[in-house]
């Protein structure tokens, strides 16, 4: 670890005057960035702690929610609106983790997770455009199991590892931003970023811009909503793949339903062609597989990860099977 | 035949009972036509019965001192720095940002290190406990991908830490083997073990196979695995008038300290290595790089050390078991029988060690057949010495072979516990010996019927529970009875009744302490409470190596010496005023605190008594035990009948185990509570190793990029079920105590088993470990 200063913001203004300097960074609950400092990965000169910051969790004039960047995983995962208007995302924290972490982990920190890629960690003795920016890729031709098979760059093959970002995406949050500049607000798909040229990006945050809070907006179909994961152990790992779902049924017909995948790209992935292709159609498992078969057209598999594609698929025919009541 | 039930429990009631009960002094050696230990005979006092570890309280109230917990005045934290190729040189080492850092006392590279002699590689000699026959940090040459090059020690662990990672270090790299595919092209290497050839040959097993009605031939393959016991290896390092102590965490303290003696050109009495309480052993706390290191830096920079290794360093520098290819070939008749068994292969081994996987030694004396056709080879990479785990050569071997036989029993449509039994041997099917005791079959039978055998389907795929397919497999576990020579105990007896038996063995979680007080106070017609046990620290005569499941018989046959010698010299401290004058050590036994002549019980006399007529405040008694006689007249093993029943998600393929019981037959066993604990950690760990734990050896460059417990797996809570565990309880009358070690044959069959009931429910066969559910799919 390297020697840095530590702070503590009272306030947002506060915390955006504290890191107005370069090399400095936002500290929630360091469940992830205190080990990259440890690894030397992270090695910011200045952390700002904002985990003190208002961390509410309020119910919109709209019926939506708004949820601070404070708030902890495991507070928001028991929160009763969570549970009962958005089941897919209490779901999708409770799979992360630990008790214990999601105790620390904060919701903006949680956004903010950086990939658990083995070359990205091993800061010693292994490749990363993502660490080191221009140094090449040794995840390409190496262990990458856990890697995407969506969005990849030969650059990066990263995937990211949140859950609750999957259920995020699926529910069509949306981010609010404060900076020097302002304060705006970001659709959450446009948070997160593919790897590209710059895997080094994993938003598109702004220096020194802060999180303050999620915004979920009102959707009754979220009622029916739900998160399977699927991993090597029974608990304490990361997706190999997972699926976030919410459904709404007219008859036997699909009103509406969104989608978004973990585990096999640099972000959430929703999974907007799928969908297309289910709305409107029979919620049966040849549609289903179908619409996946469509989202995983273009999936450029690893030397260890082509079992993702038809997991994934597998996946997504179970869950939406159980969402609307019939067998996969 | 009795099969102990769940708990005991009222323990302390038991040992109160048992007082009052003479014991005859046991005899010093099990050779054909001696008698048996006594103790076997003696079913109601406190050995079996469920006792608490003695330990305990000090655990969780975390006052049990570990070794990277001794505070020493003055002491520097230490950290490594490791290589990044798997072969070549040095080309250069920037450590002046590094010897600028706070708090920096010194930063010790192959260019300051004191000179040092090799360590003596483990295996060269009974006292030689080195790593590798490799020199450290002595010169600029990489053997392998993560060897320490660097050595930083400051005012604290952060500071040195800190200062680690400003070290630069560039290579000037050499050709080097880190694909298994480019090692076999090198050509394999017959395999040694202990100095004896891996290689049994009995008929033309081939010619048997090729003949035979029933043939399965396969090839299974298991991974690397690392070591992850839940303490780092740790050490705290003093030189202390011009020699050397080290607290460390070590399984054999005597060895360790006489092969630190050699690297520091030290008498072995210059050398003290102390070991009171290991956080998990496994074979993976022995004598690494980092003790001789932190020994090294002590002495450069004048100040006493400790050196703890991160988890990543535990992977860079401390060995773990190495992968094996297994062929597996049994040839059969209709009816079952065995004419040919074949189990062949090899294991990657680095160029500086000893140590191939023995994955045959279960399957020399497992099954009865005509032929036998058993080798192990080596094949040669550039990588960290691999080394001892849990149940080294059986723990992967039996999941070859008990695969196999699931296949044939499969192949032939027998039962696969039947065809087992259909070919159990009557004596030692490769060594010819008769077995000191072999009760596997009772352990099927009371298995079988526990387990609920019988309501298994034969056919593949047949009960589901929604997405889910259950299926049940079993396999044999098995481990051997090993007694190293070399084991001391000393008894001392004070005036006060009360003794202490010092032994150089080891407790590193198993129960050791608790079991030897057990049976020391037994022998010595001493309540518990009046015994204490002293152990880990080379000072004491004699040597233990906690390794091979050995512990028990060494202490025990050690003890039974040295109680001999102590009684002996209080029949002569009695002298003729004694109500048991004129009386040999033959004649007496030990009860209520103290010596009976064994058939007029009321010639007596209590220790308290002897010793104060002589005077004398202590008697002290130190003896070896007698040498292991017993391994050479009789085939000496523990088994184990292993149930499985999984669970296998038809839409993920993800595993889970939902039941398991171990059946096992190991002699007495001493205690309930931690034997039942021992079992199921090994059974635990063979889990993992069936379903999750792989080391991720990256064949470009040998290096493992999993170095943490986040991405190497073993099982969590949730992914381990309740496990059953019972026990034959049949003493070996061969061994002390009646007793087999039981450290390891837990992990045995384990992986088979899964892999079975796998079968089971899917009719998929999965012969690569681990079985992750892109397998299944």
């Amino acid at each position: 670890m390297t020697p840095f200063t530590y702070a503590r913001a009272a306030d947002p203004d506060d915390a955006l005057r504290l890191a107005a300097r370069d090399g400095t960074a936002y500290l929630g609950g360091g469940t992830n960035l205190v080990d990259l400092m440890r690894e030397t990965i992270a090695q910011p000169a200045r952390l700002v702690d904002v985990s003190g910051l208002p961390g509410a969790i309020e119910e919109t004039d709209e019926g939506g929610l708004l949820i601070g960047a404070a708030v902890r995983n495991s507070a928001l995962a028991e929160h009763r609106l969570v549970r009962t208007r958005y089941p897919v995302l209490g779901r999708a924290l409770l799979a992360g983790a630990s008790a214990q972490i999601r105790n620390m982990a904060t919701v903006g920190g949680n956004l903010l997770q950086r990939t658990r890629c083995a070359y990205f960690y091993d800061s010693d003795g292994s490749r990363c455009n993502k660490r080191a920016p221009g140094s090449g890729c040794d995840a390409v031709a190496g262990f990458n199991r856990n890697h995407a098979i969506l969005g990849a760059s030969p650059a990066c093959v990263a995937t990211h590892p949140s859950d609750m970002c999957v259920a995020l995406a699926a529910l069509d949050a949306t981010v609010q931003l404060q900076s020097a500049q302002g304060a705006r607000t970001l659709p959450f798909a446009e948070l997160h970023r593919l790897p590209g040229e710059h895997p080094e990006r994993d938003t598109m945050l702004a220096p020194g811009e802060l999180i303050t809070a999620i915004a979920l907006p009102p959707l009754p179909a979220a009622a029916r909503s739900t998160y399977r994961k699927v991993r090597d152990r029974a608990s304490y790992a990361f997706a190999l793949v997972s699926v976030a779902a919410v459904i709404e049924l007219d008859g036997d017909r699909i009103a509406d339903v969104r989608i978004a995948f973990g585990g096999v790209a640099h972000k959430p992935w929703r999974a907007a062609r799928a969908e297309a292709l289910l709305r409107g159609g029979p919620a049966t498992p040849a549609a289903i597989r179908a619409a996946a078969a469509a989202e995983f057209a273009d999936a450029a598999p690893l030397r260890d990860n082509g079992f993702k594609v038809e997991l994934a698929t597998r996946t997504l025919v179970a869950t939406l099977g159980d969402l609307v009541g019939a067998t996969a | 035949m009795s099969i102990l039930d769940a708990a005991k429990g009222a323990a302390q009631a038991t040992i109160q009972a048992a007082m009052g009960k003479l014991v005859p002094l046991a005899p010093d050696s099990w050779i054909p036509g001696g008698i048996p230990d006594p103790l076997i005979r003696r079913q109601h006092g406190v050995i079996g019965a469920a006792l608490s570890r003695l330990d305990g309280p000090l655990k969780v109230q975390g006052a049990a001192r570990f070794a990277a917990e001794f505070p020493l005045d003055d002491m520097v934290y230490a950290a490594l720095a490791y290589a990044t190729i798997p072969r070549g040189r040095i080309a250069g080492l920037d450590v002046a940002a590094a010897e600028a850092a706070p708090g920096v006392v010194l930063v010790m590279t192959h260019h300051n290190a004191p000179r040092m002699n090799q360590p003596a590689v483990f295996g060269s000699s009974p006292e030689a406990a080195g790593p590798a026959d490799l020199p450290i940090m002595q010169d600029d040459r990489i053997h392998w991908n993560g060897q320490p090059i660097a050595v930083v020690l400051a005012e604290t662990q952060e500071q040195a830490d800190h200062a680690v990672s400003l070290i630069g270090a560039t290579y000037a790299p050499e050709p080097a083997t880190t694909s298994l595919a480019a090692a076999k092209a090198a050509g394999p290497q017959p395999g040694l073990f202990m100095g004896q050839p891996l290689r049994n040959e009995i008929g033309d097993a081939e010619a048997m196979l090729a003949a035979a009605p029933h043939r399965v031939d396969q090839l299974y393959r298991t991974p690397r695995h690392n070591h992850n016991a839940i303490e780092l290896h740790g050490a705290t390092i003093a030189w202390i008038d011009g020699g050397l102590v080290v607290h460390d965490a070590s399984q054999l303290v005597s060895a360790e300290a006489a092969t630190l003696a050699g690297v520091f050109d030290l008498d072995v009495a210059q050398v003290r290595v102390t070991s009171p309480y290991v956080g998990g052993g496994f074979g993976g706390k022995c004598l690494w790089d980092h003790q001789i290191l932190g020994a090294a830096a002590a002495r450069l920079a004048a100040r006493p050390v400790r050196i703890v290794l991160s988890r990543e360093g535990v992977y860079r520098g401390v060995g773990g078991r190495t992968l094996t290819e297994q062929r597996v070939a049994i040839g059969a008749e209709a009816d079952g029988r065995f004419r040919a068994l074949i189990h062949s292969g090899i294991a990657a081994m680095s160029p500086h060690n000893n140590m191939p996987e023995p994955f045959i030694l279960g399957t020399r004396s497992g099954y009865a057949a005509d032929s036998f056709s058993l080798s192990v080879e080596t094949v040669t990479m550039n990588m960290l010495a691999n080394t001892f785990m849990r149940a080294p050569g059986e723990s992967v071997g039996t999941f070859a072979l008990e695969s196999a036989i699931d296949e044939m029993a499969v192949e032939l449509g027998i039962d696969p516990i039947a065809l087992r039994i259909r070919n159990e041997p009557d004596k030692d099917p490769t060594s010819g010996l008769p077995f000191s005791s072999r009760d596997i079959v009772e352990a099927w039978r009371a298995g079988a019927d526990r387990f609920g055998w019988a309501q298994r389907s034969a056919t593949p795929g047949t009960r589901r529970e929604g997405e889910w397919l259950i299926g049940m497999g079993c396999a044999t576990a098995t481990y051997p009875y090993y007694r190293m020579p070399g084991a001391a105990a000393r008894i001392t007896l004070g005036r006060d009744g009360k003794a202490v038996v010092e032994v150089a063995a080891h407790e590193m979680g198993m129960g050791t302490a608790t079991t030897t007080t057990m049976v020391a106070a037994e022998r010595l017609g001493l309540p518990i409470d009046a015994v204490e046990v002293r152990y880990g620290d080379s000072i004491i005569p004699g040597a233990i190596l906690a390794g091979g499941s050995q512990q028990t018989a060494a202490i025990g046959a050690a003890v039974i010496a040295a109680h001999r010698a102590l009684v002996a010299d209080l029949l002569k401290l009695a002298g003729n005023d004694s109500p048991l004058a004129g009386l040999s050590a033959d004649e007496v036994g030990c009860e209520d605190g103290g010596l009976v002549k064994l058939d007029e019980p009321t010639r007596r006399e209590s220790y308290a008594s002897i010793l104060d007529r002589a005077q004398r405040e202590t008697v002290v008694a130190a003896e070896e035990a007698s040498p292991p006689l017993e391994l050479m007249h009789w085939s000496m093993h523990s088994h184990g009948a292993m149930f499985c029943e999984v669970r296998v998600n038809t839409v993920t393929g993800e595993t889970r185990v939902s039941r398991f019981l171990g059946s096992f037959d190991c002699g007495r066993i001493l205690n309930a509570k931690t034997a039942r604990s021992q079992f199921r950690g090994g059974i635990i760990m063979g889990l993992g190793m069936a379903l999750m734990e792989e080391t991720q050896f990256d064949e470009r460059n040998g290096r493992i990029m999993n170095p943490s417990l986040s991405e190497y797996h073993i099982p969590v809570h949730r992914d381990v079920p309740e496990i059953d565990v019972i026990w034959t309880d049949i003493a070996d009358p061969h061994t002390p105590m009646g007793a087999h070690g039981i450290g390891e044959i837990g992990i045995t069959g384990v992986a088979a088993a899964v892999a079975n009931a796998v079968y089971n429910a899917t009719g998929k066969r999965i012969r690569d470990l681990p079985i992750t559910l892109d397998k299944l799919l």
